[in-house]
Parts: C-alpha cells; sequence; structure tokens
C-alpha cells in the first residue's frame, strides 16, 4: 500500500476535502486559516507523491515543497496579523461578526 | 519488495509476524489514520485550543508519511517549519484572540451543510480521477531523493536560485507586514478619526478613545508647562 502512489494522493485527497470543509464551515478566522494550512499540507502530499514516483521529478518536487512551506509561513503571519488587528476593533474572532463593509 | 529501505538494516523479519503485512504498510496505515484523525478533529472539533494542537499531531504525522515517501530534508523542514514555528504562531494567535464572553457555542455556520456537501463532492471528485488516470511517468516503486541532489538543484538551476530570492523577498515583505497589522496604536490622532464612530465600534466595559484622546492631549500640554517652567528656571 505504502508502495503505490494512488494511496498517497487519495490521503491528500481526502486531507484537502477535510480542509475544503474547514475553510468553509468553520466561523472562528483563526479555524479557517488552520483549514487553509490543511489544504497547504494536502498540496506537498501530492508534490511530494508524485515526486517519489517519478525519477524525472525526483529534486523538483521537494523543492516545490519546499517553497510552499516558505509561502505558508509567510501566509499564515500575514493572516494571523489581520486577525489579531481586526480583533482589537471588534472584540470577536468569528467571521460572520464581520459585517461592517457590508452595510 | 518485502520490506522498504527504511527497515532493511533492522533486522526485523520481512513482514509483521501474525498479519503477514509489510512493515511500512502498516506504518503507513497508522500514520494516516493518525493524520485523517487529527484533521478532521481539527475542523469539528468545538474547543479551538484543541483544535490547534491538533493540528500540531496532524503535521507530525504528515512529517512521517514525508519520510516514508522518501523525501528526507522535506520531513525535517515540515518538523521544523510547520511544528515549530506555524503551529506555535497559531497557538499564540489563538491565545491573543479569545474570548470567554463570545458565543463560542455555535462552531460552524448555518450553512455548514453546503460546506459539506461541497467538500465531499471536492473529495470524491479528485480520488475518482486521481484513481482512473494512468500516470505516464510513475514507476512501480517508490524512490528515496537524497538530500545532496535537492541542494544541487537549488544553488545550481537557474530557477530555483530565482525563486529562493523571491521567497527571501516574500519572507521579508511578511515580517513588516505582520509587525505593520499587528502593531498596537498607542496614541489615535484626534483630528483623524471620528471618535465617535470608533466609540461605537467598542465593547462597553473598554475606555472609550475619547477618554484616551483627551489623557493623549492632556500629557503634551503638561509636559509643555513643564519645559516653559524649566526654561524660566
Amino acid at each position: 500500500m505504502s508502495h503505490s502512489l494512488d494511496a498517497y494522493l487519495v490521503l491528500s485527497a481526502l486531507l484537502f476535502s477535510i480542509g475544503t470543509f474547514g475553510f468553509l464551515a468553520r466561523r472562528n478566522a483563526i479555524a479557517m486559516l488552520m483549514s487553509i494550512e490543511l489544504m497547504l499540507n494536502a498540496v506537498n502530499l501530492a508534490a511530494i507523491a508524485f515526486g517519489a514516483f517519478t525519477p524525472s521529478l525526483q529534486g523538483h518536487a521537494a523543492l516545490i515543497a519546499l517553497l510552499v512551506m516558505a509561502v505558508a509561513a509567510a501566509e499564515a503571519t500575514v493572516g494571523l496579523a489581520i486577525v489579531i488587528a481586526i480583533y482589537r476593533n471588534r472584540r470577536t474572532p468569528l467571521v460572520d461578526e464581520y459585517s461592517q463593509m457590508r452595510e | 519488495m518485502a520490506h522498504g529501505p527504511l527497515f532493511a538494516d533492522l533486522g526485523l523479519p520481512p513482514t509483521i509476524p501474525l498479519l503477514d503485512w509489510p512493515w511500512d504498510d502498516a506504518l503507513f496505515l497508522i500514520l494516516a489514520g493518525i493524520l485523517l484523525a487529527a484533521a478532521l478533529f481539527v475542523v469539528i472539533g468545538r474547543n479551538i485550543v484543541r483544535s490547534g494542537l491538533a493540528m500540531m499531531a496532524c503535521f507530525g504525522a504528515l512529517a512521517g508519511i514525508y519520510a516514508l515517501a522518501g523525501a528526507v530534508i522535506v520531513a525535517a523542514t515540515q518538523v521544523l517549519v510547520y511544528i515549530g514555528a506555524i503551529s506555535i504562531l497559531i497557538l499564540f494567535a489563538i491565545m491573543l484572540t479569545q474570548t470567554k464572553a463570545g458565543p463560542s457555542n455555535l462552531v460552524f455556520h448555518r450553512q455548514a451543510w453546503a460546506g459539506a456537501l461541497a467538500a465531499i463532492g471536492l473529495g470524491l471528485l479528485l480520488i475518482v480521477s486521481m484513481i482512473n488516470t494512468q500516470w505516464p511517468l510513475a514507476v512501480a516503486d517508490r524512490l528515496v531523493s537524497s538530500t545532496t541532489s535537492v541542494a544541487m538543484l537549488l544553488f545550481d538551476d537557474a530557477l530555483y536560485v530565482f525563486a529562493l530570492q523571491i521567497v527571501a523577498v516574500l519572507l521579508t515583505a511578511a515580517v513588516i507586514g505582520g509587525v505593520f497589522l499587528a502593531k498596537r496604536e498607542h496614541t489615535p490622532d484626534p483630528g483623524d478619526r471620528d471618535i465617535v464612530t470608533l466609540d461605537r465600534l467598542r465593547a462597553p466595559g473598554e475606555p472609550s478613545a475619547a477618554s484616551a484622546a483627551s489623557a493623549a492631549s492632556a500629557s503634551p500640554t503638561s509636559a509643555s508647562s513643564s519645559t516653559t517652567a524649566a526654561e524660566q528656571a
């Protein structure tokens, strides 16, 4: 099972859909950011799986995964700073309370 | 191939004695189970601090799967960057934005069922299309990628060197942007903002912006009067 590409890809698809559900359904902004991290990890897992089973992609997949990790770190920094800045104004981390721009 | 390269020199029997499974298949199943269970707990857990801790477990299991797939440098970086940095950052953000008074009993939106349907549909679509595709370049068994080849590729290939520079600029911009966004504004300028609007946005227990602004405007006058007193002396 761990010697087939499909097992890794199915695991990555399951992780991505779990992250999608969390991003669509959670009310807490930080939980939404955590779901985004899960989705980025699923993409990384798919890249690593393709790199592990394709000889011409071997080093490239690891490099792409490392670059995705760096971008994820930057995204988490800015996203959490935005959440903290909004929390300072509105006193709530729940995204459906952020209705100021709707009016 | 009875057992993978990770288990070749451990002196273990080629399969698990009672179950007749290869060792790395069992390890893959255990890690995948931990990964999916922790990810589900991140998504549906009621307490967000426990969700953050489950996210760390999820990242750890994923690092194990990376090592099992032969990407050792990515597994190490996963532990360092995700478990060491991003999880801690998220846990600190959770601690900074928790409210006890807030309505935390409703975890999901009211339209969560639509999100669940969309996620299940997306997952089924991905799984069906992945299984039914014959990947043309894939080989039958997995390869172990050496860290040396990754490093040679990173610093020899002009494209990846350029990407490395771009990532450096991006991380610098993210640090500056994060500090700027999360910085607390100490003295709001009363001329620029409508203080009444700011007061309406605040919680009732908090000191209002008008009193803070008056205190801020009172302190420079006292300071200037003291300086004039010093000059007169």
